[in-house]
């Protein structure tokens, strides 16, 4: 029968362990045994994307996986995008566009939006709404949260020296 | 952010909220951790409608870190039901409005029967929510199936299986109001329609799931419950009751809480049965619901029937109005008459309608319970009323938008009597508004209906379909019966604030600071908010019904202005000086006209202390708090115009939304960027409720929508972008002028959509009179009809194919 | 909900994963991206025994070409595939048709082997696979073999491969250049699995069609090719009469299931809609292509 299985990666830039039988989702083993509550589940079946973390640089559904599949695995969450309490520009840009309401999809909302940013760094008004499909609001209508990904992309691109079109 | 002197009511303040919950630190139910904590997980009916037989749970028991496996049959022993307690209506209301009632109350685990698939029979706890599943899944059940009850009307008919026994009807209500004479009026009037309306059922689907944790102290004898409710004081009255202990030893607090809309709006049995575990087994027990239990379990909504007859003239005038409409209430019905009531309440809506009748009936049926949510019975309202009033245009060769007006109640005939009572037992009285030029507003913002008929014609040339939709609600707010707030001076000189009202994503915490921070001249960042808490303030209602932000700013301002007359004797007595001569200033209270003669709110507070060497003058109390309930006379009525343009695809039945306009007026509004964020939520709700969501049941009463991969909630790609446009009349009858603002979108999206798809086919002389309205309904009803080579005559209601629900 | 207990091996090789499936003689599942299998798992409608991680076996997620075939390792991740260039070069409608597959975080794990294993009727890369006539390599305890895509897909979430068998790498032969191609779906949402979906690849030629191939997902129980709408095109051109024609036979080949999400009815319009509009774009965007 299943054995629990040590686990050791890297999460927000830490070097963190623990252990958990096989079948442990890797949502509520960040959760529970590493004690990073910022990343919400919302539905256990990969639909809703409140579970949505940076795995190995690209974002990923954590309740779609086990625990053990992260062993030796860079993740990010959202506890990993301020600096200390410098908010990142995308996080500062949900803020002052009002992008969220309740705050429970936001954590996988901000990890999907920078996720898209990567493979489209200056897109435009739909295809941000394309690209933020992957994640459920329920409250915000994603008006607000299409401005902000808009101003935090363009924040971005400012911070990485590149000129505004 | 501290903005200094300026008013902060009006102004789009960031919210305080945010930092929390943009890193990750937000506390949701989830993240509660409790030392020694256990898990609960429920076992729930796999079948619509049994007798429960027997219930084993001696395997499931002894798996290891089970800590308990629970029945029903055991839990109504120590556990019984409450008499029907839950619904409250107004002596006002029911001595007035002919009306039926029963509410049987839910026991916290079915033990007699089980009556909806997803209703539970068991409950195991254990060390972890993985080793209760495991535990639950080796349950087994021995159920007597039943024929299962799955339309309203079905449950209604004679001899139809009873889905509670002992009241011997399914039918949960009724009323009926009236207004005028309607026989005699419609019986006179030169044209008249009949159609069906239904509007189907779908939910509130928020993000977060339920979630409850309990935690039993025994060397106080008290318990401390967490959930992710909307009515904290609610939560907390009925634990008290059930588990025989007196409210002040019972806490309930809501954390974050990610979304509610309504369906977190009631007590549930989960809400009984957690703490119940907690205190039986000396341990803290936290139970969180998962999505697909949350399909199963968690309240319903809408799914209402309307038989509507309209008589009316050849102006388009409405001169009577009668509607006959059913509610699919499911198996329980735990808030009783308040959402069938508030359709009857809002079905005449913005339009003058002087013979008026509506009767309804509350039906059980073996589906998940229907209760409350974003708009609460005023979408289904509007849906028929916004669709008549497109019938009737059509009937007549008319523009909607020129019926609409010649309907409409002028904004001279403000404040205009309804005629009929509302929820609370008031008569009903529009205060204020100003409906045409809301309606015109939104009309010029989708650029006019003129240029928008051209256009319309030019693409039909090119085989393309664009139609304009429009609906117009009233909505009443700030209902009673009360709310509650705790204003108290710190000695650090904030001011402290505390309410039953709580926050599931409004920013409530924001807009009090500025309500409060207006109110005594303080900035923003010096006012503490606590919300949700039943420690904090002895009585709330909580927040549903677009009613915190009047209500509580009511009580706010009475509670601080009995603390302000304090301060000021007090601070007078500082100074040296009359509390006539005294104004509130920077943090402080100051002599008017003498800039430097202040005393903070910190000394005012402090010299306000019990003990020797006070500050008090003689007759001044100590303490500088003070808690009042305000009780609203009645509600205050906002109004909304939405006017949408839809193109629609005849060839796949797809409805893509080309333009969408809210113009909303719901009085003074205290942060405008949080009132167009509800707004756009509540579109985005609304969208879904007609386009895309369903909870549909088969014959045998299985729910076919079991994930989110059915239930389909709109994505960022299905909601367009929106034009709000705002008036900003002042409600007469609130202190402050703000009538409430939540429900905005979601009550007018639906008739505003189907009245636009109706009118992007019209040339195929299609109707859809009910919800949701999907592409292959589209195709269907476009497809063996031909379009007409002119738009259709808009015949008397005689020729052309009706589609679905005509 | 949470998934059941099972034991978990995680192999270094595609023949150790093979021996461990042999053991659990069909009572374990091998876990590529887990975008399919989690969530069954998650409801415990899937209950395996033991899951075999392939996540972790080298050399299984390699693009490359040679001799007019592309060849993509079963553990090339969606996304993977999606930004490669060889791929939009070479494959073009597969990668035109990744963009309809899920979303980008489900593309991040989810694999073209785990898709074309899972076999959904209504998933775009088993119709990529029979429109293009690939086909996948299998590897098994006695050793492997080729199997073309009109041979893999039985039914619905049934393909021929047996419990032990592992694909480990799918062949498509390249795309000529000049191909005309589209795909045209139709979903509830975005990202949401077809309720019906054409995939056209077309070889004109002037006014003429030297090659025609059709294929579906979503209107029945496993992605078809259109043998006879693709013969109407070949022999009578790509013309507007023929297109039509060929549209309206697409609809009649069709055997589509009703579900609660779409009737069997609703589906076999949507094919002879989304036929001729794939053609018509596929033809429009080759010319615009074409002129530059």
């Amino acid at each position: 029968m299943p054995q629990p299985v040590d686990i050791r990666l890297t999460v927000n830039g830490q070097a963190r362990e623990g252990r958990c039988e096989p079948r442990k989702l890797l949502v509520d083993f960040l959760r529970e045994e590493l004690g990073l509550t910022g990343t919400h589940i919302g539905c256990e079946h990969g639909i809703c994307g409140a579970c949505t973390i940076f795995y190995n640089g690209e974002a990923a559904r954590s309740c779609l996986m086990f625990a053990v599949q992260a062993e030796g695995a860079e993740l990010i969450t959202v506890e990993g995008l301020a600096k200390g309490e410098e908010l990142h520009p995308m996080q500062q840009a949900f803020h002052e566009h009002h992008a969220l309401q309740c705050g429970f999809c936001t954590p996988g909302m901000l990890i999907a939006a920078l996720d898209y940013l990567k493979i489209n760094p200056d897109p435009s008004e739909d295809e941000i709404r394309e690209g933020i499909s992957a994640v459920l609001c329920r409250c915000t209508g994603y008006v607000n949260i299409v401005k902000a990904v808009k101003a935090g992309a363009a924040a971005m691109r400012r911070e990485a020296g590149q000129p505004d079109p | 952010m501290s903005e200094g002197r300026a008013p902060h009511i009006g102004r789009s303040l960031l919210r305080r909220e945010d930092r929390r919950l943009l890193t990750g630190r937000g506390q949701f139910i989830a993240d509660l951790e409790l030392p020694r904590m256990l898990h609960a997980a429920f076992v729930r009916s796999p079948v619509a409608h049994a007798r429960i037989r027997a219930v084993d749970l001696s395997v499931a028991a002894a798996v290891p870190g089970v800590a308990l496996a629970l029945g029903g049959a055991h839990l109504v022993q120590e556990l019984p039901p409450l008499p029907d307690t839950q619904l409250s209506l107004p002596s006002k209301w029911t001595s007035h409005v002919e009306h039926e009632f029963h509410n049987p109350q839910q026991p916290g685990l079915a033990h007699d029967k089980v009556r909806h698939v997803g209703e539970a029979i068991a409950v195991i706890v254990a060390e972890s929510r993985y080793a209760a599943e495991d535990a639950a899944a080796l349950v087994s059940l021995d159920l007597d199936a039943l024929p299962a009850v799955v339309s309203a009307e079905a449950a209604l008919a004679p001899n139809a299986p009873l889905i509670h026994d002992h009241l011997r009807t399914n039918m949960f209500g009724a009323f009926s109001i009236t207004k005028g004479n309607v026989n005699s009026a419609m019986a006179g009037a030169p044209h008249r329609l009949q159609r069906r309306f239904y509007h189907h059922r779908y939910a509130a689907m928020p993000i977060e799931c339920r979630g409850v944790a309990a935690l039993y102290e025994p060397r106080t004898d008290a318990i401390t419950i967490w959930s992710a409710t909307q009515v904290v004081h609610w939560v907390r009255r009925e634990v008290a009751a059930i588990l025989g202990m007196p409210e002040a030893r019972v806490r309930c607090v809501a954390l974050d809480v990610g979304g509610g809309f309504g369906v977190k709006g009631h007590v549930y049995p989960e809400d009984l049965v957690i703490p119940f575990l907690a205190r039986r087994l000396g341990r803290p027990v936290r139970w969180i619901e998962d999505r697909h239990e949350h399909l199963l379990s968690a309240a319903h909504s809408r799914d209402q029937l309307h038989e509507v007859e309209a008589g009316f003239d050849d102006d388009g005038r409405i001169l009577a109005l009668r509607d006959k409409f059913i509610l699919d209430c499911g198996a329980w019905n735990p808030i009783g008459g308040g959402v069938p009531y508030n359709t009857a309440a809002h079905l005449a809506g913005p339009y003058k309608i002087e013979n008026l009748a509506v009767s309804a009936r509350t039906a059980a049926t073996n589906k998940v319970p229907n209760t409350a949510y974003r708009g609460a019975g005023r979408p289904e309202a509007v849906f028929a009323m916004e669709r008549i009033i497109d019938l009737v245009a059509g009937e007549l060769g008319l523009e909607p938008a020129e019926v609409r007006r010649r309907n409409m109640i002028r904004p001279d005939a403000m404040p205009y009597r309804a005629g009929i009572l509302y929820r609370d037992g008031e008569p009903i009285v529009y205060d204020s508004g100003n409906y045409p030029a809301g309606l015109q507003q939104a009309l010029d913002a989708i650029g006019g209906v003129e240029a928008f008929r051209r256009r319309q014609r030019e693409m039909r040339r090119e085989g393309r379909y664009l139609g304009l939709g429009i609906g117009c609600y009233v909505e009443g707010t700030g209902v009673g019966p009360f709310e509650g707030a705790t204003v108290r001076i710190d000695p650090s000189g904030r001011v402290y604030v505390s309410s039953g009202a709580s926050s599931q994503g409004q920013g409530m915490e924001t807009i009090f600071a500025q309500i409060v921070a207006d109110a005594w001249r303080v900035a923003p960042d010096d006012v503490v908010i606590t919300l949700a808490d039943t420690a904090a303030i002895p009585a709330g209602s909580g927040t549903f019904a677009s009613r915190s932000t009047v209500t509580l700013s009511a009580a706010i301002h009475h509670a601080s202005e009995r603390v302000r007359e304090k301060a000021f004797a007090i601070a007078g007595n500082l100074l040296e000086c009359a509390p006539d001569d005294l104004e509130l200033r920077d943090g402080g209270v100051g002599v008017v006209g003498v800039p430097g003669a202040t005393v903070s709110l910190a000394k005012v507070a402090q010299a306000a202390r019990p003990g020797w060497d006070h500050g008090r003058p003689p007759g001044i109390d100590a303490g500088l708090e003070e808690t009042r309930y305000w009780e609203p006379q009645t509600v205050t009525w906002s109004y909304a115009a939405h006017a949408a343009i839809v193109d629609v695809d005849p060839e796949t039945g797809r409805v893509a939304i080309d333009k969408y306009v809210i113009a909303h007026d719901c009085g003074v509004v205290v942060n405008p960027l949080l009132v167009e964020g509800q707004i756009a939520g509540g579109t985005a709700q609304g969208i879904g409720g007609v386009l895309l969501e369903e909870l549909p049941y088969d014959s045998e009463g299985q729910l076919l929508a079991g994930s989110l991969a059915d239930y389909l909630v709109p994505t960022a790609g299905d909601v367009p972008d929106m034009t709000m446009v705002h008036q900003h009349t002042p409600s007469p009858l609130t202190r402050l002028g703000f009538p409430g603002g939540g429900a905005g979108g979601g009550v007018a999206r639906p008739a505003a959509l189907a009245n636009a798809i109706c009118d992007a086919l019209s040339p195929f002389g299609v109707e859809f009179n009910q919800t949701p309205i999907k592409p292959e309904q589209i195709v269907k009803a476009v497809r063996p009809a031909r379009p007409s080579p002119r738009p259709s005559p808009r015949a008397r209601g005689e020729g052309g194919t009706r589609a679905a629900g005509g | 909900m949470k998934p059941a207990k099972f034991d978990y091996y995680r192999p270094g090789t595609i023949d150790e994963a093979v021996v461990i499936l042999e053991r659990y003689e069909g009572d374990a599942r091998v876990l590529a991206g887990g975008q399919s299998l989690v969530p069954m798992m998650n409801f415990r409608l899937a209950t395996p025994a033991a899951i075999v991680d392939l996540n972790h076996i080298p050399r299984l997620s390699d693009i490359a070409a040679a001799d007019g075939v592309v060849r993509i390792g079963a553990m090339a991740r969606q996304r993977q595939i999606e930004f490669a260039p060889l791929v939009a070069e070479r494959l073009p409608l597969l990668h035109e048709a990744l963009r309809w597959v899920g979303h980008l975080p489900t593309r991040t794990r989810g694999t073209i082997g785990g898709s074309i294993a899972n076999a959904d009727p209504a998933a775009e890369i088993p119709m990529v696979l029979q429109v293009l006539g690939g086909e996948v390599v299998v590897r098994d305890l006695q050793g492997g073999r080729r199997i073309g895509a009109p041979d893999l897909f039985l039914g619905p979430l049934t393909t021929s491969l047996e419990p032990s068998e592992i694909i480990t790498e799918v062949r498509f032969p390249v795309m000529p250049p000049g191909t005309a191609f589209a795909i045209e779906e139709f979903a509830r949402r975005k990202g949401d699995f077809a309720i019906a979906a054409i995939a056209a690849v077309l070889v004109p030629e002037g006014e003429r069609c030297r090659v025609a191939r059709l294929a579906t997902a979503g209107v029945g129980p496993v992605p078809v090719r259109l043998r006879e709408a693709e013969a109407i095109l070949e022999e009578r051109g790509l013309g507007e009469a023929a297109v039509g024609a060929a549209a309206e036979k697409a609809a009649e080949l069709v055997e589509p299931m009703s579900d609660h999400n779409a009737s069997a009815d609703y589906r076999r319009h949507l094919t002879g809609v989304l036929t001729r509009r794939a053609v018509l774009k596929a033809i429009k965007d080759h010319q615009h292509a074409a002129t530059g």
